[in-house]
């Protein structure tokens, strides 16, 4: 789960935000682009939002007795390219850091990067690649959808390391601390996202292929800005 | 395989990834130890382990008054998020099933 308020040093803190601030600010531009583009897709851009909504408010029992949450990122990367989840990421995290005291205000620069950037952004790599090797497209949405989740974990253990190194082992033996909190609870987890993603992404496949054509021409664009 | 078959499997695949913890997985000491405890909180511990001096410079703003609020809030995200796909889902069928319906009048004229 996301980095809990007030605990990442202020320097870290505003290091985090600045990047945050970027990324958002280049997400927001990408959407626009795209909705301006094709008002048709705006729908499919609620559904990515409303998909992450859901699946980051629910925090699942994993098999290692810890409980997390899926973010559903993987989705509106693979349709929109990875830019466009930083802002969904931003409310989706607003909301909890103000509302739910999950998460928070200090950290959420930090967080709003691992979910709405990094994760995004290797679900987005996932998928482009999967497209290459021409794996069949359940598969390929399943695997950035259940990476991007893992991802954004791991990047959380890696924030988290580099603010608080291990007094003897540095920060690749806080790495291994942290990792071992939240990677491992996060892979059942990371699954059933990648499920829950190939189960609306087939539908969407078979009511909006329109919209999805268009999209695969947009994010086509998008992925060599 | 059918479209139904597949989405009815990957349903069962959550379910079941979902439920095989809550079944299997017992507290240790008789239930004494709290068992699914958020892996955010146990970063904190983590973070307390390696620096016992870090003291949080931060508090949430507004904290839930109980567990019950809060996964009132948690319920309200996510419904949030299941209406707009609710809406999504039958709008598009919708849109399909009168196009169908045009289609099929029109062929029979």
């Amino acid at each position: 789960m996301h980095i809990m308020e007030g605990f990442l040093p202020v320097t870290h803190a505003v290091t985090w935000s600045a990047v945050a601030v970027v990324c958002v600010g280049v997400g927001l531009r990408s959407i626009n682009n795209a909705v301006k583009e094709k008002p048709e897709v705006k729908m499919l851009l609620g559904v990515a939002a409303a998909f992450t909504f859901i699946l980051s408010a629910l925090k699942l029992p994993s098999l290692t007795g810890s409980s997390s949450h899926p973010t559903g990122t993987g989705l509106g990367a693979i349709l929109f390219g990875p830019l466009a989840m930083a802002p969904v990421a931003a409310i989706v995290l607003l909301f909890q850091a103000l509302l739910l005291a999950h998460g928070g205000l200090t950290t959420l620069g930090a967080n709003i990067f691992s979910m709405g950037v990094i994760g995004p952004l290797v679900g987005y790599g996932i998928y482009r690649l999967g497209k290459k090797a021409a794996l069949p497209l359940s598969f390929t949405v399943f695997a950035a959808a259940s990476l991007a989740d893992l991802a954004t974990y791991g990047t959380t253990a890696l924030q988290l390391a580099l603010a608080f190194p291990d007094p003897t082992g540095g920060i690749s033996a806080a790495l291994f601390k942290f990792l071992g909190v939240f990677a491992v609870t996060q892979i059942p987890l990371a699954l059933s996202e990648g499920f829950l993603t190939v189960l609306i992404f087939n539908f969407m496949q078979k009511y909006s292929g329109n919209e999805l054509s268009q999209l695969g021409f947009l994010s086509h664009s998008e992925g060599r800005l | 395989m059918s479209g139904t078959l597949k989405n009815s499997l990957l349903l069962a695949a959550v379910v079941l990834l979902t439920a095989i913890p809550l079944l299997t997985i017992k507290a240790p000491g008789g239930g004494q130890t709290a068992i699914f405890t958020g892996t955010d909180n146990q970063a904190q511990d983590v973070i307390q382990q390696i620096n016992p001096d870090y003291q949080p410079w931060f508090e949430s703003l507004f904290t839930p008054a109980s567990g019950e609020i809060e996964s009132l809030l948690f319920a309200l995200q996510a419904a949030l998020g299941a209406g707009v796909i609710g809406y999504y889902v039958g709008y598009v069928r919708g849109k399909r099933a009168q196009k169908a319906g045009a289609d099929g009048v029109n062929r029979a004229h």
